[in-house]
């Protein structure tokens, strides 16, 4: 069997998701601002934080603005927990052990969860009394509460830093998620296959045992059956152009030549599937349907896509139009 | 079409912007579905269960959406089902919720569908580099013009036809107030001159990266009858899917929209589309799919797509207009386009489609969509009519 | 209601598939259903499949997936992005329409390639819960604390059901996690995420399931004893954990009662609990005791949890029971979402 290549995989949106809140949310996220716990009054009395903007049973609407709005809080009850040993680098608020929440504000009839900064485990139980120890910079997200922090008997919680309003201030109108995933991938088989030949100056494909398809860098099966392409069959490195397309817009991928350049699909001699490739040396007029090209390999051949650089022509007469146009 | 009748009894629509950075998601599928239960006549406890669809979850960073929307949308106690099958996914997303009421288990059914592509970036989103896949070092349109010139070689289209379309639709979004894409002094002069993205497109041929959600309310045939407004009446629904590269595969025109446009014409008794339908609202993202899809649906022959397009019959004026309301040049909130089409459709059989509603004649129209590398796809025929 | 019935079910589940990748992954478990069913693989009416685009790592992991399917000529074919117990329950409903006589469900996803229990916790409201990176465990040990307090259970039920759970799976070649352990096994292992221990956790697994269902005659034709499905019902709770009780589960109880699982003997449960509490939880909800009905014989989503297939597994290893005549009527669960927020119930027969 082929050794398989793993790599490590990320994915980030550059600059973290930016997130438009919407009016009741952004009331409470101005709340938090000012270090307040803002909730609402649904129709059936009950106190909802922290509000969304529709009632959680009926869905019925739950208006930004009104006097159904009040303040809740800050103390609060916790009504369940857990214990986070080992805190996540990059995505918890706080740097050491804590516990998760379910902290019901005093005057609200339902629970919010938030973090618990309270030492250790024993430090927390259902019934603990709990009150929010806000951050001293504070802009209108659900971590302006670094943690709650447990209250001792008769204990009043810390005031928060005042915010001090700048001149333009506006309501919360929006907030920015990073969310960073990373991942270890394998190629799987006959990608594997594929990427060990190109490190070879070999393009590898594969052929299911009951068809006449090669597949040239074969994802592992025929997909016209299912059936895996368990056969490995060498194509050549040179191709017809079956048809292409004038690229003009700079900043699609690190891998991009300058523009305007040349992506086209390869019908490569030996298979029954396109390639999409590059063409370069040759002016971007000079690129046609039909024309005969060869891949230009790196000089160092490596087990990934940088092995073909690119296709140019190698100067044979143009297929005939007969001979690829079941491929198109 | 197999099942107990289905009909349309309420449509919602947002207005669709770039970024509708008024609201939150929640805030933006209930500004669409609350118009389709105001239109309905009903009210969130009125709906039997809700089916939602949208495309990569990537888009907006929010894995399996419907559970934290399900409050939002009235779901709570009820079944509530999400759809993923690309850019199709609106179109079936829309049959999965009218197979709820065709199997004989419900009788008022919300559908939505949505994207907020401004959470992120729709190319971003559809490209997230993964080891080991050959690099997409041309994005969307270099996936999709090649198919557009192999078109224009097989067909012999000159290179014009594609911004007569651009043209046309956005000339149509005009009328459409809720729209992304009002472009009052669009003219062939301003998509010829607009920037050369991907040889033969030109920026003005490809569609705008669109916030927006659709809703539709589904009722069974007593719940129709009882309807106080119009409905449209489902008259055929249909889907079919093939891999995305296989050998010898027709790209252009692919088989299984072939398939699908003959299954759904088969139920709805369609045998000659370009005069049994009033309109048809079609997935075209870049201008050159409407002669591409206007062959590929047998609107007309293999070749004579583009024929259609320059005579002007898929214009308002024409004898068989395609996407009066702008179409998805015009708005492209991506989960959300196919149902756009769909309910589009019902809205011109329910002649609800204001400024740019067509004169009924058949009383039929066509809604479809695509997705994937061309190999998914979505169609509904319905009909102001009972079939 | 038209009868469709369960007529073939393969599973294949391992820790870690570090070899091939999701498409290879499935290839033999589809091929396998379909062989088994004994519908030639073209005449089967519908395709329908469940995964989740986060365990891939990137967008559109269904679309790679149709590669194994062999979708030419064109089929009529759909997804959710969901577990794929919601992508039979899809094919079941067109079978009803009486447009198709059969279909092929199938679920995939590989747990471990990334951190499955921080991934999740995208599933969570972007604005309030997201920002704060509570795991899936997090999420589930805080309705395992509410859970105990107002129930009146204790860790030592949460171990009896870890331990019956590793017990039942020695027979289940699919498991990744088994042995022959007693709750007093289970209690001596330290608390990892308060109250709840590793072998409360499932265990992190990489895999497919595949279902093919069938229409009455159809059914009979190719099976010998085919799985009936005599109600299949879900429900969603909201979604916010502050609002919703989470010592019970609401929703497992009206879909239960939706699906009649009341209206005889239950021989069988697969429950898909992926936390031992749930199991408890669910249980009370179904109103199943451990007296009259086997739960979770195959060890449940504490054994092995393939996740976007567990809940369709769980009424593949009831029919499967079924068809082999262990059991008469079965129940099968499947859940979506934080501290089981959307449930499906399945009552199975035979004949």
């Amino acid at each position: 069997m082929t050794d398989v290549f793993t790599a490590h995989h990320v994915i980030e949106y550059p600059g973290g998701y930016t997130r438009s809140v919407g009016p009741v949310i952004g009331r409470f996220l101005t709340g938090l601002r000012d270090a307040k716990l803002l909730a609402v009054k649904l129709a059936d009395g009950r106190v909802l934080v922290p509000p969304t903007e529709y009632d959680p049973t009926t869905s019925a609407e739950v208006a930004a603005d009104g006097d159904h709005w009040i303040e809740v809080g800050p103390k609060g009850t916790v009504q369940a927990f857990t214990w986070v040993a080992e805190p996540r680098a990059g995505k918890h608020g706080l740097d050491k052990p804590f516990a998760f929440a379910l902290i019901r504000p005093d005057g609200a009839d339902t629970a919010l969860l938030h973090a618990v900064d309270c030492g250790s485990a024993d430090g927390i139980r259902i019934g603990s009394r709990v009150a929010p120890r806000w951050r001293a910079e504070r802009t209108g997200t659900i971590t302006d509460i670094e943690a709650f922090v447990p209250l001792g008997d008769g204990e009043e919680p810390e005031p928060a830093t005042l915010h001090v309003p700048a001149e333009d201030e506006q309501p919360v109108t929006g907030i920015n998620v990073p969310i960073r995933l990373e991942y270890e991938l394998t190629a799987g088989v006959a990608t594997s296959r594929y990427l060990k030949g190109l490190g070879e100056g070999k393009i590898i494909g594969g052929r299911a045992p009951s068809s006449d398809d090669v597949y040239a860098a074969s994802r592992g099966t025929d997909p016209k059956s299912g059936e895996p392409t368990s056969i490995e069959v060498e194509v050549q490195d040179t191709g017809v152009i079956t048809t292409f397309c004038v690229v003009n817009v700079p900043g699609l991928s690190d891998l991009a030549p300058e523009i305007p350049y040349v992506s086209a699909q390869i019908l490569l001699d030996g298979a029954n599937n396109c390639f999409f490739g590059l063409i370069r040396g040759i002016s971007v007029d000079d690129v046609h349907m039909g024309q005969r090209v060869k891949a230009k390999w790196a000089d160092e051949l490596l087990p990934d896509h940088t092995s073909i650089q690119w296709f140019e022509p190698t100067g044979d007469p143009d297929a005939d139009y007969e001979l690829y146009k079941d491929y198109l | 079409m197999a099942g107990d009748r289905v009909a349309v009894v309420g449509v919602g629509q947002t207005v669709h912007r770039t970024a509708r950075k008024d609201v939150s998601m929640a805030g933006l599928v209930r500004e669409a579905a609350r118009e389709a239960l105001d239109d309905a006549g009903m009210t969130w406890s009125d709906i039997d269960a809700v089916v939602i669809g949208k495309a990569p979850d990537m888009f907006e960073g929010v894995a399996m959406p419907e559970l934290y929307l399900a409050d939002a949308l009235g779901a709570v106690g009820k079944p509530m089902i999400r759809v993923h099958t690309a850019g199709s996914v609106g179109g079936s997303t829309s049959i999965v919720a009218a197979k709820l009421i065709a199997a004989g288990l419900h009788e008022r059914v919300l559908t939505v569908a949505y994207e907020k592509q401004s959470e992120s970036n729709a190319t971003w989103g559809l490209s997230v580099p993964m080891p080991f896949a050959a690099p997409l070092v041309a994005g969307a349109g270099g996936f999709f013009a090649p198919l557009i010139r192999a078109y224009m070689y097989r067909s012999g289209a000159p290179r014009h036809i594609g911004h007569l379309v651009a043209v046309k639709d956005r000339l149509a979004a005009l009328r459409n107030p809720k729209a992304h894409l009002h472009i009052p002094d669009i003219d062939l002069k301003m998509v010829e001159e607009s920037f050369l993205l991907w040889d033969p497109l030109r920026y003005l041929d490809v569609c705008p990266s669109s916030d927006g959600a659709m809703a539709m309310v589904l009722g069974s045939e007593k719940v129709a009858d009882a309807s106080a407004g119009p409905v449209a009446w489902i008259h055929g629904m249909a889907m079919r899917s093939e891999p995305t590269m296989f050998a010898r595969r027709d790209q252009v025109s692919p088989q299984a929209g072939k398939d699908c446009a003959k299954d759904v014409y088969a139920q709805a008794g369609i045998t000659d589309p370009r005069n049994d339908f009033d309109t048809a609202e079609v997935y075209v993202p870049f201008s050159w799919y409407e002669p591409m899809w206007l062959e590929n649906l047998g609107f007309c022959a293999e070749g004579d797509g583009w024929k259609l397009t320059e005579a002007g019959a898929t214009g308002p004026d024409g004898d068989i207009p395609w996407n009066m309301s702008g179409g998805v040049l015009s708005s492209n909130p991506i989960g959300a386009s196919g149902m756009v089409r769909f309910g589009e459709a019902a809205q011109q059989v329910r002649e609800r489609s204001g400024d740019y509603q067509v004169e009924l004649k058949t009383g039929r129209a066509l809604g479809q969509a695509y997705g994937g590398g061309s190999q998914f796809f979505s169609m509904w025929v319905v009909g102001n009519k009972k079939p | 209601m038209r009868d469709v019935a369960v007529v073939s079910y393969v599973c294949s589940t391992t820790a870690r598939e570090a070899v091939h990748n999701e498409t290879e992954m499935i290839v033999p478990v589809l091929h396998e259903a379909v062989e088994k069913s004994g519908i030639p693989s073209k005449e089967i009416g519908f395709v329908c499949s469940g995964s989740l685009d986060y365990l891939q790592g990137g967008p559109f992991a269904f679309v790679s997936g149709l590669d194994a399917v062999g979708a030419w000529p064109p089929v009529r074919e759909s997804h959710v992005e969901m577990d794929a117990a919601w992508a039979l329950y899809e094919a079941w409903v067109a079978i009803q329409t009486g447009e198709i006589d059969s279909a092929l469900i199938y679920g995939f996803g590989k747990s471990s390639p990334g951190d499955l229990h921080e991934i999740m916790a995208l599933q969570l409201d972007p604005y309030y819960l997201l920002p704060l990176w509570p795991s899936m465990v997090d999420m589930a040990a805080l309705q395992a604390s509410a859970f105990l307090a107002a129930n009146g259970s204790t860790e030592d039920d949460l171990a009896e059901v870890a331990a019956r759970s590793q017990r039942n799976a020695q027979q289940n070649p699919n498991a990744v996690r088994k042995g022959n352990v007693s709750a007093a096994d289970v209690l001596k292992q330290p608390v990892t995420h308060q109250p709840l221990r590793d072998a409360d956790i499932f265990p992190i697994t990489d895999g497919s399931a595949a279902i093919v269902l069938a229409a009455g005659d159809l059914a009979r034709k190719v099976s010998k004893r085919p799985a009936w499905i005599r109600g299949i019902e879900h429900r969603i709770e909201a979604h916010s954990l502050g609002v919703r009780d989470l010592t019970h589960s609401e929703s497992t109880r009206a879909a239960g009662v939706a699906a009649g699982v009341a209206q005889g003997r239950v021989d069988v449960a697969e429950l898909h609990a992926q936390f031992s509490h749930e199991e408890l939880i669910l249980a009370e909800a179904l109103g199943l005791d451990a007296a009259n009905t086997k739960i979770n014989p195959s060890g449940g989503a504490l054994a092995a949890n393939a996740v976007m297939s567990a809940g369709l597994a769980r009424i593949g290893e009831v029919a499967q029971r079924i068809t082999n005549g262990d059991a008469d009527r079965g129940v099968a669960h499947a859940t979506s979402g934080p501290c089981l927020q959307q449930n499906m119930v399945v009552v199975l027969e035979g004949e």
